[in-house]
């Protein structure tokens, strides 16, 4: 077991580049047990691919990831597999495997990795499905679902061999408020009231406060502020205003996509006066 | 080496391990998704592989008769029908089929679970996907081939009779008496290894094309169709190889 001290997740010096451009650019920081951190930032900005480097789906160009004082960056498949053994994580889309009904999609951590017999895989996966609201779709396939219903459904699956520390891609987004609120409360019973740790990526700025104890805000893969939702509040950052206050107006301004759309792509702009010009009519 | 190239062999070898090695370090495989999976790559494809058969072999015995007729040599219609079809057709094109039908619905499969995301997180689930989605297809695949070949030949040779039956003068008795007697087990234990080694190269392609999908439902579908046609081409290439080396080696 990790000593009390210890922090769960640690990253150093973590970089990533897709080309030239650096996406996970020089973080450095540390959840500690029982916390909540909430990583926020703009879409494109860096979280998602940050949660796929520190469960160790993709593999840093530099710098070292490590999950309850283990570095998982330098790991070789069985020795990973015995990390994720230990925590859960809820994927953006839900990621649920279409060929098998929702129950089964829950039951399969518990299939794989326990001895329980089927009754009491039956009696875990209805509870996990009725901590998400979702008592009685156990037979429905995922195609059958609605997409915030499937997100519970991951979550559920997530939740299923009681992990001590939870990933969240993004947990609420296409939820209606009431679901969000049912989340928010689930991730709040599990951390408060459990102990559990969980990392939430997510741009809800409503179930960012309500459940973070700490948090992170991205911008182009660097950290521009990080404290408690309070110290957030007041963080005189105009970046971070905006982004919390959701305001279309800002320092962050509207062409940024865009201009970071062409340095990615490495390529000039070509003049719209060409014979056909740059967009033409085309079928999928 | 290109990197198709290299993830075909990565593929390959961790398959192997899989399936040979760890068993014995206590990670059996499941046995029922292999029956499953040899329902939806064999059993559903039989009706296919018989008609083809059966057409192959009505039409082996049409052309054998054609020729053999202007030297008076009908009686030889049976031996060329079974020789045919368990050394070369029944083999071949019975993997033809099975390519077009199961080893692309194989590759299409996997590829939509790559880009929904369903393969990345069966790994944070700590579940390997090559033990948990490729094994299964894998063996059921090395095990249906087989079989279906050994049901394409019994048809090909029915449908020989058809015509011998139909169409020449041959009585029932007559005809499967020949048959038999110009075929010997090495025809049959060669089409058997042919198609073991096609069942191999069919799946393990489709397989590999299937994980290595990239960008959404365009990706899936030009995976699907160069998985069908490379392991058409590795398959009639190795059909060619090892035609040489069964008939014509040392």
């Amino acid at each position: 077991m990790t000593p009390e001290n210890q922090p769960v997740v640690e990253v150093k010096d973590l970089i990533r580049k897709f080309g030239e451009r650096r996406v996970i650019d020089d973080l450095t920081f540390q959840i500690h047990r029982g916390e909540t951190l909430v990583i926020m930032g703009g879409s494109g900005c860096g979280k998602s691919t940050l949660l796929r480097h520190i469960v160790g789906v993709m593999k840093p160009n530099s710098g070292s990831v490590q999950i309850f004082g283990e570095e998982i960056t330098v790991m070789n498949d069985r020795e990973i597999a015995q990390v994720r053994r230990r925590f859960g994580m809820l994927f953006q889309s839900g990621a649920l495997l279409a060929s098998l009904t929702v129950g089964e999609n829950v039951a399969l951590p518990l299939l794989q990795h326990t001895d329980l017999t089927p009754a009491e895989i039956e009696e875990v996966v209805t509870r996990k499905l009725q901590m998400v609201g979702l008592t009685g779709f156990e037979n429905l396939k995922p195609a059958e679902i609605s997409g915030g219903m499937k997100k519970r459904v991951g979550l559920a699956r997530a939740l299923a061999l009681d992990p001590e520390l939870l990933f969240s891609d993004e947990p609420t987004s296409g939820l209606d408020p009431i679901m969000t609120a049912v989340v928010d409360r689930l991730t709040l019973e599990l951390t408060r009231g459990s102990g559990m740790t969980a990392v939430v990526v997510t741009h809800d700025m409503t179930s960012a406060f309500r459940i973070a104890t700490r948090m992170i805000m991205l911008n182009h893969g660097k950290i521009i502020a990080q404290g408690t939702p309070n110290e957030i509040r007041a963080n005189p950052n105009p970046d971070v205003q905006q982004f919390i206050n959701g305001e279309p107006d800002g320092p962050v301004p509207l062409s940024l996509s865009q201009s970071e759309h062409q340095h990615s792509a490495q390529v000039q702009p070509r003049p719209l006066v060409g014979a056909r010009g740059r967009f033409h009519r085309k079928t999928p | 080496m290109p990197p198709i190239l290299k993830n075909y062999l990565k593929l390959n070898l961790s398959l192997l391990y899989w399936v040979l090695v760890a068993p014995f370090r206590g990670e059996m495989f499941e046995l029922a998704p292999v029956f499953r999976q040899m329902v939806a790559i064999g059993v559903r494809a039989a009706p296919m592989v018989a008609l083809t058969a059966c057409s192959v072999g009505v039409t082996l015995a049409m052309q054998a008769a054609h020729s053999l007729q202007q030297l008076g040599a009908e009686i030889y219609v049976p031996d060329l029908v079974m020789v045919t079809l368990l050394r070369e057709m029944g083999p071949v094109l019975i993997a033809v089929i099975v390519i077009g039908r199961s080893g692309s619905a194989v590759a299409a499969e996997l590829g939509t679970m790559k880009v929904s995301e369903e393969i990345e997180a069966l790994e944070v689930m700590a579940i390997n996907p090559i033990s948990y989605l490729i094994v299964p297809r894998f063996l059921a695949m090395l095990v249906m081939l087989p079989a279906l070949t050994i049901l394409g030949d019994y048809i090909g040779v029915f449908g020989g009779w058809v015509v011998c039956r139909l169409a020449l003068d041959f009585n029932t008795a007559g005809y499967v008496l020949r048959a038999v007697q110009s075929a010997d087990t090495w025809d049959l234990y060669s089409g058997m290894i042919k198609s073991v080694v096609f069942a191999w190269i069919i799946i393990t392609i489709a397989c590999n094309a299937g994980l290595h999908v990239e960008g959404g439902a365009e990706g899936v579908g030009q995976a699907t169709t160069s998985s069908v046609v490379q392991a058409l081409l590795a398959m009639l290439v190795t059909n060619a190889i090892l035609t040489s080396i069964f008939f014509f080696g040392a």
